[in-house]
């Protein structure tokens, strides 16, 4: 282990030195400021995405409604609006509260508890990646969401659906009301379409839905108010920009998620090796990826905001 | 830290978990208050909903000091420290409202050019019948 010695020698001589200059900006280590700067600017990276996302929704006439888009659950749970997200939320707040105490168990130069409280903190970060992996797999195989193709719709008028045959149906909807649109081949969206009513599967226009070059059963309705009273029209696919702007900011956050989990491995590696007893810093690498975990607690914050709850 | 015991700094971690899950949940509650679901036929007020969003938007301010002041432990940092971290950021204020404004007037674009297309599709038309009774003419 001389390598690693005599980092530490000049590690403890860096410290003397006080970043050479004599004083110790802001009382900080150099590796703590820098780490702050660094997420001072992927903050500023998070924000432009998440502007985008509110520039893109108030340019749109209708946005998809989340607690209709995230409303299942593993274990075949529907109709369970937002229930599955906050077990998300909770599971990073969880994590960030255990990163703390290894933090404090660092301070007090304890190993076991700085092994054992970042160990917890992988696996709550873990847990999340779990369940973003379930909620993606759900979005993109069963609801058939993708980059370019947004299935959540809503209704700009109240009206009456028609049946397969063309024929007027009971079922009645408002104007905001949300649909998902389903695939006419390969079934529905796993809610187990009971004798549902049997979809031609070539492009087309029938007599009570059309199906265009995507596969997706656009079914008619006949409008029951305002200007258009009588008019039959069919649904249309929801705004594009949702299933980018989910699938590029979720999927950055959960990026920063699963890069937060390895380092924090390598740095569990390295506490539980004994490395950081021998710098007498009261772990102050635990402290420094303890910042960045809770950074990715704090942007998941505004993601859940703008995505789940507004 | 610093300041306080071993046992005070754990006690306060946990009341921060408390605080973070309780305003978690009541933020999940307003946001369904808003959608209509714990009071049917809520969701018909605007008011309700702008005062839903509001609200929304406060707490998660308040959860994102809390995680920035508490656990990234920057009211122990020196002041200095502090202001250069946050005060770049509120130079996103204003291109929060600069953005939201363009994607406003996106909106109003979009449907002026849907109303200019009707109108040409209209005049295609038009044009392409006048055409038809001149090659008509011609003919004959």
């Amino acid at each position: 282990m001389a390598t690693t010695d005599t980092v530490i020698e000049h590690e403890i001589q860096e410290e003397q030195d006080l970043w050479s200059g004599g004083k110790q900006p802001f009382k900080a280590s150099y590796g703590k400021l820098m780490m702050w700067y660094f997420l001072l600017s992927d903050a500023f990276t998070f924000a432009g995405f998440l502007i985008a996302y509110g520039a893109l929704r108030f340019s749109s006439p209708t946005w998809p409604v989340p607690d209709f888009v995230f409303s299942t659950a593993p274990f075949g749970i529907h109709h369970a609006p937002l229930i599955f997200v906050t077990i998300m939320s909770f599971l990073l707040i969880v994590s960030s509260v255990t990163m703390v105490r290894a933090v404090q168990e660092g301070h007090r130069e304890n190993k076991n508890g700085v092994v054992f409280w970042m160990l917890l903190t992988v696996l709550g970060g873990a847990g999340f990646l779990m369940c973003q992996a379930w909620e993606w797999t759900n979005l993109i195989g069963t609801e058939h969401m993708t980059v370019t193709t947004n299935p959540f719709g809503t209704h700009t008028e109240d009206g009456v659906y028609l049946n397969a045959d063309g024929s007027e149906s009971d079922e009645t909807f408002k104007a905001g009301e949300s649909y998902l649109l389903h695939k006419a081949a390969g079934g529905g969206h796993g809610e187990g379409h009971d004798e549902g009513p049997h979809y031609e599967t070539e492009v087309g226009d029938y007599a009570g839905y059309a199906v265009n070059e995507k596969g997706f059963v656009l079914r008619k309705f006949k409008v029951t108010e305002g200007e258009d009273q009588g008019i039959v029209k069919a649904e249309a696919l929801g705004p594009a920009a949702f299933g980018a702007l989910f699938f590029f900011i979720t999927g950055f956050h959960g990026f920063h998620v699963f890069s937060g989990v390895m380092f924090l491995l390598i740095i569990l590696i390295n506490a539980a090796s004994g490395l950081y007893v021998k710098r007498k810093n009261g772990y102050e690498m635990v402290e420094k990826i303890g910042l960045y975990w809770h950074f990715v607690d704090l942007v998941w914050v505004f993601v859940f905001l703008v995505f789940y709850l507004l | 830290m610093g300041h306080l015991s071993y046992e005070e700094s754990i006690k306060k971690v946990y009341r921060g978990l408390i605080l973070l899950a309780g305003v978690t949940l009541v933020e999940v509650f307003l946001s369904l208050l808003g959608k209509g679901y714990v009071i049917p036929g809520a969701e018909e007020y605007k008011v309700l909903i702008y005062i839903v969003g509001l609200g929304l938007i406060g707490l998660s301010l308040y959860k994102a000091y809390f995680i920035i002041y508490e656990f990234m432990h920057m009211r122990y940092e020196m002041k200095g420290l502090a202001m250069t971290v946050l005060l770049p950021t509120l130079l996103l204020i204003w291109a929060i409202i600069a953005f939201f404004q363009e994607g406003d007037s996106w909106k109003g674009r979009r449907e002026q050019i849907k109303e200019k297309n009707e109108i040409k599709e209209g005049t295609q038309q038009g044009f392409q019948l006048r055409q038809d009774d001149f090659e008509i003419r011609n003919l004959g």
